[in-house]
C-alpha cells in the first residue's frame, strides 16, 4: 500500500460541503487535498444535456449502483434487501456531487427547527411529543447559524424576495439577486393563496435571475428557463453548482489538490483521533494511505454514516438501549400530499421552467400554526413549481382513465399542457426505530458492508399529509381548474417511486455527546480532528429543501476547522 | 400519418437559425462577464460565431425517417421484433392525433435499449443473494432486463398459441387488447423469470420512453411524439417566452440540432 506524505487537511467527497470547506480553508492559506470517488466535470459535459432519457430516466449523473448501494427495510421484522436500481432517492457522484443535479431551491429552516424540542415542550407540554419520537434541539440557534446562511446565499447568488416571507427568521442581508420571473402560473397561485389569507413568496433560487459576480469574484450567467434542471447539469453554469462556484475559487488559490477516482474506504484512527484515510485509486486499483491532521467527511448523508461505521469510528447507535450515536435519527421527507388541477379550457407552457422556479407559503410549516388539536407536529411548505414538465415522466390523466391504449393516448395528449399541481413538502421527524446501520449480508465491490436503512412512515406523517393535502386542495380549487384531484393518503414507505433526495441524519449535531455525534462546529465528540458535515448532521428534517442548511453548516464547519488547526481541542 | 398537421415530415421546417437563441443569450450575458468566468460550455462557440459573422446555417440533415440505414436490429430476432412492434402499437395506437408507437419507431427504440447498458443492468446492483422482496423493496431479480424481456415475449407467445392457436401478430386488434389486459392483470398468464404484470409494466414504460425520448435513440420519429403534445424538445432558452400567458407553440428541435452548431 502506498503511503503519501501527511497533509494538513483531507476532505472526503467534493460536492457542496467539500467545495465550500476547500474554498474557505485554501483562501486562508491552508493546504487541502480533496478526494472524489467519481470523475471530474465541467459545463462542457452538458452539451447534450437536454436529454430526458439519459439524465432523468437512466440517471447519467448518479452513483453507479453496480459498485455500491444501500439496503432497505420498513421495520426490524423485515429482511433488508438492496436497492438494485434507482427509485425513491438519487445519489450523486463525481465532482460537484448532488450539487450538480439539484434543482436549486434554497430555503432556510425556521428558528423553530433549531430548537424544536424546547419550543414544542414550551408551547404544548411534554405530552405532545408521542412515545418513540426522538425530537432534539440542534445545539445551535437560528441566530447563530444566520451568518452562515448568508455566506452560502451570497456565494451562490441566491435569487429571492427578501421581505416577502414574514414567517421566517430575520435576514442580515437581502438576497444578492432579485427573484426569478413571476410567470402567469405562479401569479395564479399567488392570487389564490393570498385570497385565502396566506403569505406566498417566490422560492429562493440558485438558478440565477440575473448575471452575478460573487464575493469570491466568480461570475456566472443568468438562467434561461430551459426546463432541464433537476437530474441535469446546467450547461450555462446558471445553476449554482460547486463546479462553477467554490471549487474554481479553491483551485485559484493553488492550495487545493483534487484527486478524482479516489474512493475512500476507511478513516484511520487510534480510537481518539484520526490519523488519515485509506482510499482506492479506482483507475489503478491501488490502495493509498493519506495521513492528515484533520479529516473532513463531506460526502452524501448515507456515505458519511457508512464510512464511520465501516471505520469503527464513533459509537454505533443501538436502537434497543438508545445508546450510541452513529446512525441515529435517520429522517426523510413527507411529500405525498398534493392537489392536481385539470384545465379543460386552458393550456399552459408547463414545459418551460427552472429547477427553483416556484412560489410557496409557510402558513402551515413548522410551528407557524396551532397544533393543539392536531395529531401531528411540524408541517409542510405548500407550493407550486414550474420546473419544466418533460414528456416521458409527465402524462397526466384524471383518475379512472385507462392506463394505456387509445383512450389513454387521447387523454394524456389532451392534458399534456393542461395540468397544474399544488404540492406539499413536509417535515420528517425522528423516531427511535428509524436508523442506519451496517447490513449483515450485502457488500460493495470491495467487500465492505452496505449501509442498511430502517425506515417507514408513521401516523404523524399520515396525519400531516391528510391535513396539508386538504390545504393544498383549497388553493388548487381557488386557481380555477375544471376538475381537482386531491391525494391525501400516505402509503407505507416504498423505495421504488421517486420521492425526494432529502435524506437526513445519522451523524447528528447537538450539545450533548450522549445524544449527538457532532457539536455545533460539526466536530465529532469522539474524535476531535474529524468533522462530519452535511445533512447527516440534521437531527430531523424540516418542511423545506435542505441545501441552504447544508451550505450554512459547511461554512460553520470551515470556521471551526480553522480554529481547530490553530488551537486544537474541542470547540464546543 | 393521418391527422398530424404539423409540417411536412420530409422537410422539417427550421423556423430560426439553429443557434440563434444561443447567440442571443451569449450576447446578453457572456460578453459582459468579468473576473473568473466559469459558466458556459458555449464560450468557444461565442468567439467562433463572432469571427465567422453570418456564417451560413448548415444544411438541415436529411430526415426521411422510414427507410433509415439505422433501422436494423441489435438485440431482437425478427419474430421478437414484430411481436414487440404489434404490442406497443396497442399501448400507443395510431389515431386522429397522429402516429402510433409502430410508426414512431418504438420497437427499434426498445431493441436498442435492451442491447445497451440499461438492458444489461450495467449500473444496477446485481450481487446476491437474491431473495423474494416485500412490495416496498423493489425488483430483486437475478435476471437482466433483456433476459426478462425475452422471457416475457416467450410467455406472450405461448399464451396466444394456447388460447387462440395463433401468433400475437395474427390476432385482431381487440384480441390483442384482451391479451395485454390479461397480461397486465397477471391473470393466469404464466411466464418464466418475470411476472406478466411486471413484464407489461416494462413494456408500457419502454413504449412511453420510445414515443417521447429524443429521436437519437431510434423512437419519436421526426419528433412526431413531441409534436402531438406540442412539446418543443431541446430549446436553449425560454427566458423571453416564459412570462407569456397560455401555451406558446414552438417548432421542436432535437439534440441533433447541436451537431451543426
Amino acid at each position: 500500500m502506498a503511503k503519501l506524505p501527511k497533509v494538513p487537511v483531507v476532505i472526503v467527497g467534493m460536492g457542496w460541503v467539500g467545495g465550500i470547506i476547500a474554498a474557505e480553508l485554501t483562501k486562508a492559506g491552508i493546504q487541502v487535498v480533496g478526494l472524489e470517488r467519481g470523475k471530474s466535470r465541467s459545463t462542457a459535459d452538458y452539451f447534450m444535456d437536454h436529454d430526458e432519457l439519459r439524465y432523468a430516466r437512466r440517471f447519467e449523473l448518479m452513483q453507479d449502483l453496480s459498485k455500491e448501494t444501500i439496503t432497505f427495510r420498513n421495520t426490524e421484522s423485515m429482511r433488508a434487501l438492496p436497492m438494485r436500481s434507482y427509485g425513491s432517492f438519487l445519489l450523486g457522484d463525481g465532482l460537484g456531487g448532488a450539487g450538480s443535479h439539484w434543482n436549486g431551491q434554497t430555503h432556510r429552516f425556521l428558528p423553530y427547527d433549531f430548537e424544536i424540542h424546547s419550543k414544542t415542550v414550551e408551547r404544548y407540554g411534554k405530552g405532545k411529543i408521542p412515545e418513540g419520537m426522538q425530537l432534539q434541539d440542534w445545539g445551535i440557534t437560528y441566530d447563530e447559524i444566520e451568518p452562515y446562511y448568508d455566506k452560502f446565499e451570497q456565494m451562490a447568488g441566491i435569487s429571492g424576495e427578501s421581505e416577502a416571507n414574514p414567517m421566517l427568521g430575520k435576514r442580515s442581508n437581502p438576497f444578492p439577486t432579485p427573484p426569478m420571473k413571476k410567470t402567469p402560473i405562479l401569479q395564479r397561485f399567488e392570487e389564490a393563496s393570498k385570497k385565502l389569507g396566506y403569505h406566498p413568496y417566490m422560492i429562493p433560487s440558485a438558478n440565477l435571475s440575473e448575471n452575478y459576480k460573487n464575493p469570491d469574484g466568480v461570475s456566472r450567467a443568468a438562467c434561461q428557463y430551459c426546463g432541464f434542471c433537476e437530474r441535469f447539469g446546467c450547461e450555462y453554469g446558471a445553476k449554482a453548482d460547486p463546479v462553477v462556484t467554490v471549487i474554481p475559487t479553491a483551485m485559484a488559490t493553488g492550495k487545493l489538490e483534487v484527486r478524482t477516482f479516489s474512493n475512500v474506504t476507511e478513516i484511520l484512527h487510534d480510537g481518539k483521533k484520526a490519523t488519515g484515510v485509506v482510499y482506492i485509486n479506482t483507475v489503478t486499483g491501488e490502495e493509498v494511505t493519506q495521513p492528515a491532521d484533520v479529516v473532513i467527511l463531506g460526502s452524501f448523508v448515507l456515505n458519511n454514516v457508512r464510512l464511520l461505521l465501516n471505520s469503527k469510528l464513533g459509537t454505533p447507535y443501538d436502537r434497543k438501549s438508545g445508546r450510541g450515536t452513529i446512525g441515529r435519527n435517520y429522517a426523510y421527507q413527507v411529500n405525498s400530499g398534493h392537489a392536481v388541477g385539470f384545465y379543460d379550457d386552458e393550456e399552459f407552457s408547463t414545459f418551460m421552467g427552472a429547477g427553483a422556479l416556484g412560489m410557496e407559503f409557510d402558513d402551515f410549516n413548522g410551528d407557524n400554526f396551532d397544533h393543539t388539536d392536531l395529531k401531528f407536529l411540524h408541517g409542510a411548505g405548500i407550493r407550486i413549481s414550474q420546473n419544466g414538465l418533460r414528456p416521458i415522466e409527465n402524462n397526466p390523466a384524471p383518475q379512472g382513465t385507462p392506463t394505456w391504449g387509445k383512450k389513454w393516448k387521447e387523454t394524456t395528449l389532451k392534458y399534456a399542457n393542461r395540468v397544474l399541481t399544488v404540492a406539499t413538502q413536509g417535515a420528517s421527524l425522528p423516531w427511535k426505530h428509524h436508523y442506519l446501520d451496517l447490513d449483515p449480508t450485502y457488500k460493495d465491490i470491495y467487500g465492505k458492508p452496505l449501509l442498511r436503512i430502517t425506515f417507514d412512515f408513521e401516523d404523524q406523517d399520515r396525519e400531516l399529509t391528510k391535513f396539508l393535502a386538504g390545504k393544498a386542495g383549497e388553493v388548487m380549487k381557488e386557481m380555477g381548474p375544471s376538475h381537482v384531484e386531491i391525494k391525501d393518503k400516505l402509503d407505507p414507505y416504498n423505495i421504488v417511486p421517486y420521492q425526494s433526495t432529502h435524506n437526513t441524519g445519522g451523524v447528528i449535531m447537538g450539545s450533548d455527546p450522549e445524544t449527538s455525534a457532532v457539536n455545533s462546529y460539526l466536530q465529532m465528540w469522539e474524535a476531535e480532528n474529524v468533522f462530519v458535515v452535511g445533512a447527516s448532521a440534521f437531527p430531523h428534517n424540516s418542511g423545506y429543501n435542505p441545501t441552504d442548511t447544508v451550505g450554512a453548516l459547511a461554512y460553520r464547519a470551515a470556521e471551526g476547522i480553522q480554529k481547530y488547526l490553530k488551537q486544537g481541542g474541542m470547540l464546543a | 400519418m393521418p391527422g398530424l398537421k404539423l409540417g411536412n415530415s420530409r422537410k422539417p421546417a427550421r423556423s430560426k437559425e439553429p443557434d440563434e437563441s444561443r447567440r442571443k443569450f451569449l450576447k446578453a450575458s457572456g460578453m459582459t462577464l468579468g473576473g473568473l468566468v466559469v459558466g458556459s460550455v458555449f464560450g468557444g462557440v461565442l468567439t467562433d460565431s463572432l469571427e465567422k459573422k453570418h456564417a451560413p446555417a448548415p444544411a438541415p440533415a436529411s430526415s426521411k425517417p422510414e427507410a433509415s440505414l439505422q433501422d436494423a436490429l441489435m438485440f431482437f430476432n425478427q419474430e421478437q421484433f414484430k411481436m414487440t412492434e404489434a404490442a406497443v402499437e396497442r399501448i400507443y395506437p395510431e389515431d386522429e392525433n397522429g402516429p402510433g408507437a409502430k410508426a414512431l419507431g418504438v420497437a427499434f427504440f426498445i431493441d436498442h435499449q435492451l442491447a445497451g447498458p440499461w438492458g444489461y443492468n450495467a449500473r444496477d446492483y446485481m450481487m446476491g443473494p437474491f431473495v423474494q422482496a416485500q412490495a416496498t423493496q423493489g425488483e430483486q431479480s437475478r435476471l437482466k432486463r433483456n433476459e426478462m424481456f425475452t422471457l416475457g415475449l416467450e410467455g406472450l407467445k405461448s399464451y396466444c398459441q394456447q388460447k387462440y392457436q395463433k401468433a400475437f401478430t395474427e390476432l385482431e386488434a381487440q384480441q390483442q387488447d384482451e391479451v395485454l389486459t390479461a397480461m397486465e392483470k397477471g391473470d393466469k398468464f404464466p411466464m418464466r423469470g418475470v411476472t406478466s404484470s411486471s413484464f407489461f409494466k416494462m413494456l408500457r414504460n419502454l413504449t412511453i420512453e420510445g414515443v417521447y425520448a429524443d429521436p437519437l435513440y431510434g423512437g419519436n420519429r421526426n419528433m412526431n411524439g413531441w409534436k402531438m403534445r406540442k412539446f418543443p424538445g431541446n430549446q436553449m432558452s425560454y427566458a423571453q417566452q416564459i412570462t407569456k400567458e397560455g401555451l406558446v407553440q414552438i417548432q421542436p428541435k432535437s439534440l441533433q440540432a447541436h451537431m451543426s452548431e
